[in-house]
């Protein structure tokens, strides 16, 4: 929408925000190869901590064994039973959870800054003395069968799932859930094997965010876990090339939406053109002020939340685009997304859009990093990639030096309908004579 | 035995204009960011009969332009600045939020001002915007499994009368009913600037900014300002049950119902229910956990929780505590209830177990440290408070009010659950394998 001359002399004007400084990281590499990385921040009396182990492994039966072990890694040490465990954490003000993807298992978990210590001694008594208790396990697995079922049923995990299916067959990116039935057939003899092989400070790395003495943290961390070793982690495959082809549609009879997902490749963070792809995405979808909002919401209502999205994972980025749209205007919405995207690899965004679009990236980055959270998150997730604290200052200053010509070449290479996958969730019977109208439609298994 | 919990301790300062319109304002300058929200005194509860659905829709038009701002404009704006916003219906709220870098204070504050003057809703975006939210609702409801259970579905179980039991989310046939004239009734009597409140937390300096909002919000003129009504229903004696087929759900589903006491007369009692759901489902070593996951195996997840979306603070009385459980279909609900029961008695009878109160309230006062290092949370939270007890200062004093909560009083909460009349709906799967 373009905003008249007129108008604009009323809105205020927005005073350029100085960036916070860059984060002073404080950083050390124990012996075992664990990365540790620690950042002074005052502005709440807690600790947030990051762990990343690295977890690649082949196949279904592996990302079973990954998921059970994520859920069940604290049910048990050499010193203390489930219970106690909890109870330790929950008295130091404190929180650890876990989660697991192709690239990396995760724990998570935050207190008291001042419990710090007592924090990493329970890390370290997990990582190194866990027993999984063979009733806990047994327990826990019949309850993460009938959760990954109940998953299974909600209509965006079917669409995510046959996206990912779509986009990596036969790679470990294929699936981001494990299969119940695979889940079952798990022994805890398998889970406390792959504990033993896989939770190995060997490219592991630990953030530390939070109201906490550097220097003294580095030397908790490598008093706790200084004893914790293991092998080297396994490689990721390469993803396979993205083979593009018929829509796909996966039948929900009676659906009264349809899930219209498409997919395809996308720059890593290190990679020259990032900064413009990341533009594209936001001009494209990646905002509420983007174009796809604009058209397939504000105009026409088919949708409540459309988005497109660059997601970063080790062996390769991904572009996605999500809609869920009612059913009689699945084909129209679907025609909008593909106009949307062309116009996007065709013709290069006015100076105004790619201005917003600038502004945005960069001051939500700041966001991102206003708390100790979402430091955390953030420098954990740049250090998975090999990525260091400057890119929080490099990245922004990229971002305000990219011209309309270079958003119009990477979204020829990457946003251009034909370069994508489509995976649609709904009502076949309905959705198929328009969809088939656009393009070449295959049922899915 | 315990030490003192740790506290915010942010900085406030209370105004009020000439039009009624009242000023929270929290300064702090840990990043360059700030964060602006507007709580208007207005939710689905209030709305009118024929009309579900319509406060929800309401907060939809309110992004679609004012005086200076065109349809879509203001997300635009807000985000060409390097912010986000959004804006969410509550049943006794709905409020409008940006957060920005700290040189964005002034076009959020002009922002926010102009729609408070006037929204200029024409029938197109109307027609528009009822699309989008019934998209909403596919999406979050009927297109899924468990799709608004409980907080859609247990509410008429719970309650009687029509603004405390019907559906906040609204009827397809009375959203598509809804007309400008019922728009423009709706901000007359609800949207004026003295039932609302207006928070600005983050970098910012108190003088600056108190000009910047006399400049803005200063020359709205005053309106009556709606009374508030009361919502008040009694505490049932006798359970209630209820179910629901639930045709997408592959598992059964429970919720049950509690009435909480009133948090604006007896707040301690209120704040020992809260601290109870901590003692009840939160992690490993709570209550439910230990005995329905760990121990009985009859359910594949347990949480409870008070207040409608889970936030114990952002509505007044009458008000739910919910205890929500997934389960198999080889364990029936009857069991679950009656090993729930079961462990009210025992925290009732016996009382909580050494350390158990200190650990859970010192991981609930770190929890909320948490939510308040994000400025936006923060003003969410200054503005709840203002708006609903006149005491944006609550923040602050949480964990000092958490800390005398004694282990009588939650074990006379448990008490207190076993002897009323609770709501009891049971969701079964109609896509059981």
């Amino acid at each position: 929408m373009t905003i008249t001359a007129e108008r604009a002399s009323v809105i205020p004007a927005v005073r350029p925000t100085l960036p916070a400084e860059l984060p002073a990281v404080v950083e050390r590499t124990l012996p075992t190869g664990l990365r540790v990385l620690v950042v002074e921040r005052t502005s709440v009396p807690l600790v947030e901590l990051r762990l990343r182990i690295p977890f690649t492994g082949l196949g279904a039966e592996y990302a079973a064994r990954a998921e059970l072990l994520a859920e069940t890694i604290f049910t048990g040490t050499a010193r203390r039973d489930r219970v106690e465990i909890a109870t330790a954490v929950q008295a130091l003000g404190g929180a650890l959870s876990t989660g697991v993807d192709a690239d990396r298992l995760a724990i998570v978990g935050s207190a008291l800054a001042t419990n710090l210590n007592p924090l990493l001694a329970i890390l370290a008594e997990v990582l190194t003395e866990p027993t999984y208790p063979d009733d806990e396990f047994s327990g826990e697995r019949d309850r993460i069968v009938e959760d990954a079922t109940m998953a299974l049923s909600q209509p965006a995990v079917i669409a995510r799932e046959a996206l990912l299916g779509r986009m990596f067959p036969g790679h470990p990116y294929g699936s981001a859930v494990a299969q119940p039935a695979v889940l079952a057939g798990v022994s805890v003899a398998a889970v406390r094997d792959l504990h033993g092989a896989r939770i190995s400070p060997r490219g592991a790395i630990l953030t530390l965010v939070g109201d906490v003495d550097p220097a003294a943290a580095l030397d908790a961390v490598e008093a706790a876990l200084g004893g914790w070793t293991g092998g080297e982690p396994e490689k990721m495959p390469a993803v396979p090339a993205l083979a593009t082809g018929p829509v796909i549609i996966v039948d929900r009879p009676g659906a009264v939406q349809t899930n219209i997902r498409l997919g395809g490749v996308a720059l890593d963070r290190t990679e020259p053109g990032y900064p413009a792809q990341r533009l594209a995405n936001t001009i494209f979808g990646g905002y509420f002020s983007s174009r796809l909002v604009d058209n397939i919401r504000e105009d026409k209502g088919y949708t409540y939340s459309p988005r497109s999205s660059v997601d970063h994972y080790l062996a390769g980025s991904r572009f996605s685009v999500a809609a869920d749209v009612a059913t009689d205007v699945t084909g129209p919405a679907l025609l909008e997304i593909l106009y949307e995207l062309g116009r996007m690899a065709v013709l290069a965004p006015s100076a105004g859009e790619l201005e917003a679009a600038r502004q945005y990236s960069v001051g939500t980055m700041a966001l991102g990093s206003a708390t100790a959270a979402g430091l955390a998150s953030t420098l954990s997730g740049l250090a998975g990639a090999g990525i260091g604290v400057e890119y929080l200052r490099d990245h922004p200053a990229a971002l305000t030096k990219v011209t309309a010509e270079e958003v119009l070449a990477v979204s020829g290479e990457l946003l251009a309908p034909r370069r994508l996958v489509t995976v649609l969730v709904g009502d076949a019977a309905k959705i198929t004579p328009a969809v088939a109208a656009l393009n070449e439609v295959s049922s899915a298994g | 035995m315990t030490s003192a919990l740790p506290s915010p301790a942010y900085p406030l300062e209370k105004v009020r204009l000439d039009n009624g319109l009242r000023v929270v304002l929290a300064p702090d300058t840990t990043a360059p960011v700030v964060a602006v929200a507007v709580h208007y005194d207005v939710g689905f509860r209030s709305e009118p009969e024929g009309r579900t659905g319509f406060a929800h829709l309401f907060e939809h038009l309110m992004f679609q332009g004012s005086e200076h701002v065109g349809k879509a404009e203001h997300p635009k704006y807000v985000q060409a600045a390097g912010g986000i916003f959004n804006g969410s219906t509550h049943p006794d709220h709905t409020d409008y939020y940006e957060l920005l870098p700290s040189g964005a204070l002034e076009l959020a504050l002009f922002l926010e001002a102009d729609r408070m003057r006037a929204p200029k809703i024409t029938r197109e975006n109307l027609d528009n915007q009822i699309a989008v939210v019934q998209e909403e609702i596919r999406v979050n409801v009927m297109n899924r499994p468990y799709g608004g259970f409980p907080w859609i579905t247990l509410p008429p179980v719970a309650f009687d009368t029509f603004p405390n039991a019907h559906n906040g989310y609204g009827d397809f046939s009375e959203l598509e009913a809804a007309s400008l004239q019922d728009a423009e009734d709706f901000f007359e009597k609800f949207y004026a600037p003295g039932n609302a409140v207006l928070t600005i937390a983050g970098d910012f300096t108190v003088d600056e900014a108190a000009k910047l909002v006399e400049r803005y919000f200063g020359d709205i003129a005053a309106r009556a300002v709606p009374e508030r009504r009361s919502f008040a229903e009694p505490v049932r004696a006798q359970e209630r049950r209820s179910h629901l087929v639930d045709k997408l759900a592959p598992r059964p589903a429970l919720a049950i119902g509690y009435r909480t006491p009133d948090p604006d007369t007896e707040l301690a009692a209120f704040l020992a229910h809260y601290l109870l759901t901590d003692v009840l489902t939160s992690g490993d070593a709570s209550r439910l956990e230990r005995r329905l996951v760990q121990q009985d195996r009859s359910v594949i997840g347990i949480s409870s929780y008070v207040g409608t979306f889970g936030d114990p603070f952002d509505q007044r009385d009458p008000l739910l505590l919910t205890i929500e459980a997934r389960h198999p279909a080889e364990a029936p609900a009857d069991t679950i209830l009656a090993a729930i029961d079961e462990e009210l008695d025992k925290v009732a009878t016996d009382g909580l177990a050494d350390g158990e109160l200190e650990r859970v309230r010192a991981r609930v006062a770190s929890g909320l440290l948490r939510e308040a290092d994000d400025a936006l949370g923060r003003a969410l939270s200054f503005g709840a408070f203002e708006l609903h007890r006149g005491r944006p200062e609550m923040l602050n004093e949480l964990p000092a009010l958490l800390s005398e909560v004694t282990g009588e009083a939650v074990a006379a909460a448990a008490a207190g659950l076993r002897a009323q009349g609770r709501s009891v709906l049971e969701l079964r799967a109609g896509a059981a394998s």
